[in-house]
């Protein structure tokens, strides 16, 4: 049987159907529970830096198997989508909107290129999605615009220079030249430029002996090495990483570069498992902040430990920095939705009441707490020391480890690093703490 | 101009000495790619990862013989193993499975099915050796170094990148040159790269003849890899970053000329080199400034000819 529906029949129903639409749309602020709490995460799967992307995603899935062991976030079992950084910014771009158009993600995890996070931050103020940068180091992200739905779980590149920048600075302060070998990309150029200024004011006089970017990934070092052997600088920096590091360090080492001047590694930590003995002892290493394997005292040690075993135990390695950087950012996650709910009288939140939480957030790392300031910055405190050989690791790790305080050592909200760093004294590295035992 | 010469001539003598090394490592990749396009007619993008697996297999093998306590020059072993291995395992399988389908297909079709081989054996290269640097130096550091006078100073270089590596190169050189002009089977390849039909005509068999020079070019490429190892670290990426330097090699020499990718390589180590000691900035540059002055002057190359085409 069928019936003929009238001209008048039809108006109504229409309308009622964009009433009850319209009535579904104003009630968007009482949301409901959701049957999983969707994560997307943008991470280098493929291509060099995937030696820190797929560590950071082992970690993420190790994690989140935990959470949902324990009955995931707010009750909320938790889903990660992963997506490969790799392929360039413009893909990137695309990947981050699908995420949130079509996948509806409730929060994104972003990146570890700081080309990916000055991408895909303004997206977050587009689209108002909470976005946490996870590993990211460039300071432009919050000194030259506001982004009202991002934040930085850890440090970024100014303490990351800085702190190795002043360690060097108490440990070697009668260095006279120094050379730069630095990986031809936008980080290989910003900290130099971070580097530069703070140690002009820091420490002006000091001659440049030699300015040096290889291509990002290149194979060989052994012409660098050679004018730097000729060169015979005091001190020799470099920010490289990954492979690029490892291939520098060993050729260095091999041809004793190491006997003649004094290395500076900020981002040593996570190349240490890999050179094994080869790195030489007693030259500055950092960690882009301050979960050392062997870190002095910390938070909760036996919390540190726990995720060590558990990584190791998975994945037959320790866990670098950017496994720790992602726990970082669940552990924001966590802390920013039970805030979240908290203020809502248990309710699940939308995503600018999600967004209010995550200002002035603090939460707990096994190594120290972070605190998110009003720009959206994290203040992590950073671990600078000098590569040694103890019984208990097969690879360097620091010893006389100096902790800085993060908010020593990062530029103060609404000031750019550059500027602020030439404003330091000489007399700032009174401030500086004494070394520590390891 | 002299006067600068004779002021910078200690460190021009350390440039021609690290030049010649960078030399030698480029030449053995792009030769490789050289004699598979002079007789296959493809520019083989996963030629970069024939390299990179040739590096992966040979820093395996050297590290499985020094965890059985081989004494250190087993390391060497390693990199001719996994050279031979590389080539007469992967060679012939892509050439029968993918490259025999593309023959004589337009070389848009051609770049794309082998930049997807590329694509395809960088995730097995993921799968198999995962993320982290892997190396495998002990071939490196069981010559030890020597120490290069340098005014009242001194300025040690591994033994194995000043002499191994171009030495293998000058007898990589010189037996292909032996290999292609003094013996049968290199008359027959020369043959079928200076004409295909006419070469057919005559009886050779060009499908085996092609097989056996993608086999051995792919043998080429790990070898490269391979002697590259003891050198370095191997990451994912890697192989991308031979192969453009490859082209641009292949491209300045003119494709299909040996000597010319000879000559090439070693423009390119001692303009790289040159630069890292006065003009830094440009050192990323300067090979593909050398292949575009080349191309700009001769199109065909150094040592290519100019080629009449049927329209």
């Amino acid at each position: 049987m069928t019936s003929a529906i009238t001209r008048r029949e039809a108006m109504f129903g229409a309308a009622a159907t964009a009433g009850s639409l319209l009535l579904a749309g104003g009630n968007a602020g009482a949301q409901t529970k959701p049957t999983e709490l969707r994560v997307g995460i943008t991470t280098f799967l493929s291509g060099a830096a995937s030696v820190f992307g797929v560590p950071a995603r082992n970690a993420a899935e190790l994690i989140f198997e935990d959470i949902n062991k324990a009955g995931g976030i707010g009750g909320v079992p938790v889903r990660a989508y992963f997506v490969d950084e790799g392929p360039g910014t413009d893909h990137l771009v695309g990947e981050f909107r699908r995420l949130v158009q079509n996948e509806g993600v409730h929060i994104m995890f972003a990146s570890i290129s700081s080309g990916s996070c000055l991408a895909c931050t303004p997206l977050s103020d587009e689209m108002k999605k909470t976005t946490l940068l996870w590993d990211c180091g460039t300071q432009r992200i919050f000194e030259e615009g506001k982004h009202p739905f991002a934040f930085r779980t850890q440090g970024y590149g100014t303490p990351e220079v800085l702190a190795p920048l002043l360690y060097l600075l108490k440990h070697k302060p009668d260095f006279k030249t120094l050379a730069v070998i630095n990986q031809d990309y936008a980080w290989g150029r910003d900290s130099w430029e971070l580097w530069k200024a703070g140690m002009e004011a820091l420490k002006p006089g000091v001659r440049v002996v030699a300015e040096m970017f290889p291509r990002f990934g290149a194979p060989d070092y052994s012409t660098e090495v050679t004018r730097l052997l000729a060169a015979r600088p005091d001190v020799i920096l470099s920010t490289s990483w990954g492979g690029d590091l490892v291939t520098l360090v060993r050729q260095a080492a091999e041809r004793r570069l190491f006997d003649r001047s004094t290395f500076v590694l900020p981002v040593a930590e996570a190349s240490m498992q890999t050179l094994g003995k080869t790195m030489p002892a007693g030259h500055v290493i950092g960690a882009r902040g301050d979960h050392w394997n062997n870190h002095p005292k910390p938070k909760d040690p036996a919390k540190l430990a726990k995720f060590v075993e558990a990584y190791r135990a998975k994945y037959n390695e320790y866990p670098i920095y950017p496994c720790h950087h992602m726990a970082q950012a669940i552990a924001a996650m966590q802390a920013g939705f039970a805030r979240a709910i908290a203020a809502k009288g248990g309710g699940w939140p939308n995503d600018q009441e999600l967004a209010n939480a995550f200002r002035g957030l603090t939460f707990d790392t096994p190594t120290s707490s972070i605190t998110l300031r009003e720009d959206g910055q994290g203040l992590e405190d950073q671990i600078v020391g000098l590569s040694s050989f103890t019984e208990k690791f097969p690879f360097a790790v620091p010893k006389d480890m100096i902790i800085f305080p993060a908010a020593m050592v990062s530029a103060p909200v609404g000031q750019k690093s550059v500027e602020w760093l030439k404003t330091l004294k000489p007399e700032f590295l009174a401030q500086v703490p004494a070394p520590v035992a390891g | 101009m002299m006067a600068w010469f004779a002021e910078n001539s200690l460190l021009l003598g350390l440039a021609l000495l690290d030049g010649l090394a960078y030399a030698a490592l480029v030449f053995m990749v792009a030769v490789g790619l050289n004699l598979v396009f002079g007789v296959l007619r493809i520019v083989n993008v996963a030629h970069g990862s024939l390299f990179a697996i040739g590096a992966y297999t040979a820093a395996s093998l050297g590290l499985f013989f020094a965890s059985r306590g081989l004494p250190p020059w087993a390391g060497y072993a390693a990199l001719i193993l996994a050279a031979c291995l590389v080539g007469a395992v992967l060679g012939p399988l892509i050439e029968r499975l993918v490259l025999r389908r593309i023959y004589g297909q337009e070389e848009v079709l051609q770049l794309l099915v082998t930049f997807a081989l590329f694509m395809i054996l960088e995730d097995v290269q993921k799968l198999v050796w995962g993320v982290q640097p892997i190396s495998q130096d002990l071939p490196m550091k069981v010559l030890g170094t020597v120490d290069v006078p340098f005014g009242e100073d001194v300025i040690p270089f591994t033994i194995y990148q000043l002499f191994v590596l171009p030495g293998v190169a000058v007898a990589v050189l010189a037996g292909l040159a032996w290999f292609l002009r003094r013996t049968l089977t290199g008359r027959v390849i020369v043959a079928v790269t200076t004409d295909k039909e006419a070469a057919m005509a005559m009886g050779i068999d060009a499908a085996k003849v092609t097989l056996l020079t993608f086999t051995f070019g792919a043998g080429l490429a790990a070898l490269g890899g391979a002697l590259a190892s003891p050198t370095t670290s191997l990451v994912p990426g890697i192989g991308a970053q031979t192969i453009v330097l490859s082209f641009a090699v292949v491209a300045t020499a003119g494709l299909g000329q040996i000597e010319g990718a000879a000559l090439t390589s070693l423009l390119i180590g001692l303009g790289r080199s040159v630069a890292v000691y006065f003009a830094p900035e440009f050192e990323v540059v300067v090979p593909y400034i050398i292949m575009v002055a080349v191309l700009l002057v001769r199109p065909q190359g150094l040592f290519g000819v100019l080629e009449t085409r049927r329209v």
